[in-house]
């Protein structure tokens, strides 16, 4: 693209870097930018008319509860008691075990496909770690029920509490019946894998050569290079994915609903079953008739919103952290 | 060359983006939208519960009267509130609606039961050759987290000779809103002070025990999967896909399997009292009545009394008595219980009393 002469500038900024200015711009140039500007506007005012649309039809709940609606446990439609607090206690947990879960995982996924896999064995695989993402979610709480829950029930619940007397730790006791915090930390873990590995395994694969070779031949072992050269220097990539596996935990609706028990009690137990602020949402939304009960779902879907803007805020933050680290160590 | 293409780009999204606006604006009732598309005569929303068989009803009358109603089953609470707002033409709800809703409302609505939905106890035990027997007082400590063991003398006292278990119960109860947990949870509230005190009647409770699964098939998967479960589906779910369901006590101390025909004898027990002005908005569980199965409950249609547009008032009164006189007896195909024959001369001559407006 060539620009017509003496309207293009190449201003020096304060910096040392350089800005190209275009003057005299035509009417196209204008339309152009005045579309985009009011593009990139659309984006952050539909989220702010989707907050402000919640929260005035949470008020009611909210101003009525105060700040007990985040720490009662009691939800009662039919007495109109609303306490937000074991669905947002199990949002978080099952998102926790889901990361915890998924992120291991798929950072060795990413780095054998990366690193080790031979040529012909990256696509397939690959491809196929992907696809999990494009499952419906429905799908995945039907297998849920179906395989993942039996096979929770015998052996693998009564193997952790019995066998290895993980029950002593409080967290791994109680009647194993399947549906779970547990089942539901499970199914968010397949699900949210494919995200993770896949950003994970597009970082690594950007990773410069000489920064593997350079390791290589300090005479480090292909082990040593990974872990010291490689996987550093694609941190911040790699929390990035493992925070957009998180958005997806956080807001999951279907398959967790199908696998959680669906009981509004906090335990310390993730053999019991726990409910999340997205469930709870899919639950009761059709049914509610009474305006108050309908305010305290969208309370429920406000706090949801709040606390998903609160964790990505805590994200954006770490990813930011992490790559000056990386980027100040280069240097 | 390079740059108009250059420019073209946003621009196109700019008008792709107008357009969607444009129809972002006319779905400010979905309800409309849809019926636009359709090209639908009459637009309804509300119960899940009777969508198969309205479904067939509305698909027989296109057929037959060339009017197309479009039925949106997004629950009785989103039928209630799509009314109240005037979105749809009709609605259908499993719960009557309250004082308070009615009030709400624009105009007057009349309830017109349908057909007729029972709740079935269904359990996982192996080793009874017979159907388990409870009454509405067994029922009632069971969910209500009283009774913990299969072998409780209160249970084993109703079931006399059967081998009961030393099991702990699981109590699998409905997570989503429905009309199947407000039919047994007024059944429970009639049969048992005690639960009609904590936790009361409603589509969603604050379940004293037991695990929440998504919609009928949740139930029976989790009842089916555990040994010593119990749970409640609705009789067509039960009927089609062979659940081992119990035997109720009703108000004569009978011990009655639930069927079509036992639900159909629930209603007629309790509609031979109906005092003529009745607004059917009736509870009929726990009715009296020979053979009659007492966690049982009518679906309704919700009409405007008074319907602005004169030709779609006589659409709609068509239909009603349609319904009334062929739609009832298609009923049984697909596992619903029809309504018993007094009552259904009651609502034809209710029919009448819908007055239409002027408005084309």
């Amino acid at each position: 693209m060539s620009l017509p002469e003496g309207r293009a500038r190449v201003e020096t900024n304060e910096g040392g870097g350089a800005t190209l200015r275009i003057h005299g711009s035509a009417i196209g140039d204008r339309i152009y930018s005045g579309a985009i500007t009011f593009f990139a506007l659309c984006v952050p005012f539909l989220l702010l008319a989707i907050a402000w649309e919640i929260g005035v039809a949470g008020w009611p709940t909210l101003h009525k509860f105060g700040f007990g609606f985040l720490t009662s446990s009691e939800w009662d439609p039919v007495k109109g008691q609303f306490g937000a607090a074991p669905a947002i206690y199990g949002t978080i947990v099952s998102s926790i075990i889901a990361l915890a879960l998924a992120t291991p995982l798929a950072i060795g996924v990413s780095l054998f496909l990366s690193e080790i896999a031979p040529r012909w064995l990256r696509q397939p695989v690959g491809f196929l770690v992907d696809l999990l993402a494009a499952i419906p979610s429905v799908v995945y709480g039907l297998w849920g029920i179906f395989v993942l829950l039996p096979v929770l029930r015998d052996p693998v619940m009564p193997f952790l509490r019995d066998t290895l007397h993980l029950d002593k730790t409080g967290l791994f006791s109680g009647p194993a019946y399947g549906p779970s915090m547990l089942a539901a930390g499970i199914i968010l873990a397949i699900m949210v894998l494919p995200y993770i590995a896949s950003v994970s395994r597009e970082v690594l694969l950007a990773v410069p050569r000489s920064q593997r070779e350079a390791a290589l031949a300090l005479g480090a072992t292909r082990w040593e290079a990974i872990w010291g050269a490689v996987l550093p220097y694609a941190r911040s990539g790699i929390v990035g994915g493992v925070i957009l596996g998180l958005g997806r935990a956080l807001g999951e609706t279907m398959a967790v609903t199908m696998l959680i028990g669906n009981r509004p009690e906090i335990a310390a137990s993730l053999f019991a079953p726990g409910y999340t602020m997205a469930s709870l949402l899919a639950n009761e939304f059709s049914e509610a008739s009474s305006d108050a009960h309908l305010s305290a779902l969208m309370a429920v879907a406000f706090v949801l919103f709040v606390i998903t803007l609160i964790v990505n805020a805590i994200a954006r933050w770490l990813v930011w952290q992490v790559s000056r680290n990386t980027s100040g160590r280069a240097a | 060359m390079n740059r108009r293409i250059f420019l073209a780009i946003p621009l196109l999204a700019a008008f792709a983006c107008g357009g969607e606006k444009k129809a972002g604006g006319a779905d400010s009732g979905a309800a409309n939208s849809a019926s636009m598309s359709s090209g639908a005569d009459l637009t309804a929303a509300g119960a899940t519960f009777p969508y198969p068989i309205y479904s067939k009803w509305f698909g027989d009358y296109a057929t037959k009267a060339g009017v197309k109603i479009n039925y949106q089953s997004i629950g009785s609470g989103g039928g209630i509130r799509q009314l109240t707002e005037g979105t749809v033409d009709f609605g259908a709800s499993d719960a009557p609606m309250t004082d308070a809703e009615l009030a709400k409302a624009k105009g007057p609505i009349l309830h017109f039961p349908t057909v007729l939905g029972a709740v079935v106890i269904t359990y996982n035990l192996s080793g009874l050759d017979k159907p388990l027997k409870l009454d509405g007082d067994a029922i009632a400590q069971i969910f209500g987290g009283k009774i913990t063991k299969w072998n409780d003398s209160r249970i084993s006292a109703l079931n006399s000779g059967a081998k009961l278990p030393a099991k702990d119960i699981l109590v699998v109860h409905r997570s989503d809103g429905s009309g199947t947990t407000y039919i047994f949870s007024d059944y429970l509230s009639a049969v048992s002070t005690a639960w009609a005190a904590a936790p009361g009647k409603g589509k969603e409770l604050s379940w004293p025990v037991g695990i929440g699964a998504k919609g009928n098939e949740g139930v029976a998967g989790q009842v089916k999967q555990t040994e010593g479960a119990i749970g409640y589906t609705e009789l067509a779910y039960a009927k089609q896909n062979h659940l081992a369901t119990a035997a109720i006590a009703n108000q004569a101390g009978e011990y009655v399997e639930p069927s079509i025909e036992s639900a159909t004898a629930a209603a007629a027990g309790i509609s031979a009292k109906l005092p003529p002005n009745s607004d059917f908005r009736i509870s009929i569980v726990n009715a009296p009545g020979a053979g009659a199965y007492p966690i049982t409950s009518f679906t309704w249609l919700l009409i405007p009394k008074t319907i602005p547009s004169a030709k779609k008032q006589k659409q709609l009164t068509d239909f009603l008595r349609w319904y009334l006189t062929q739609g009832e007896t298609s009923a049984a195909s697909l596992d619903y219980a029809p309504l018993p024959q007094p009552l259904i001369a009651a609502l034809t001559a209710r029919v009448d009393s819908i007055s239409g407006g002027t408005a084309p």
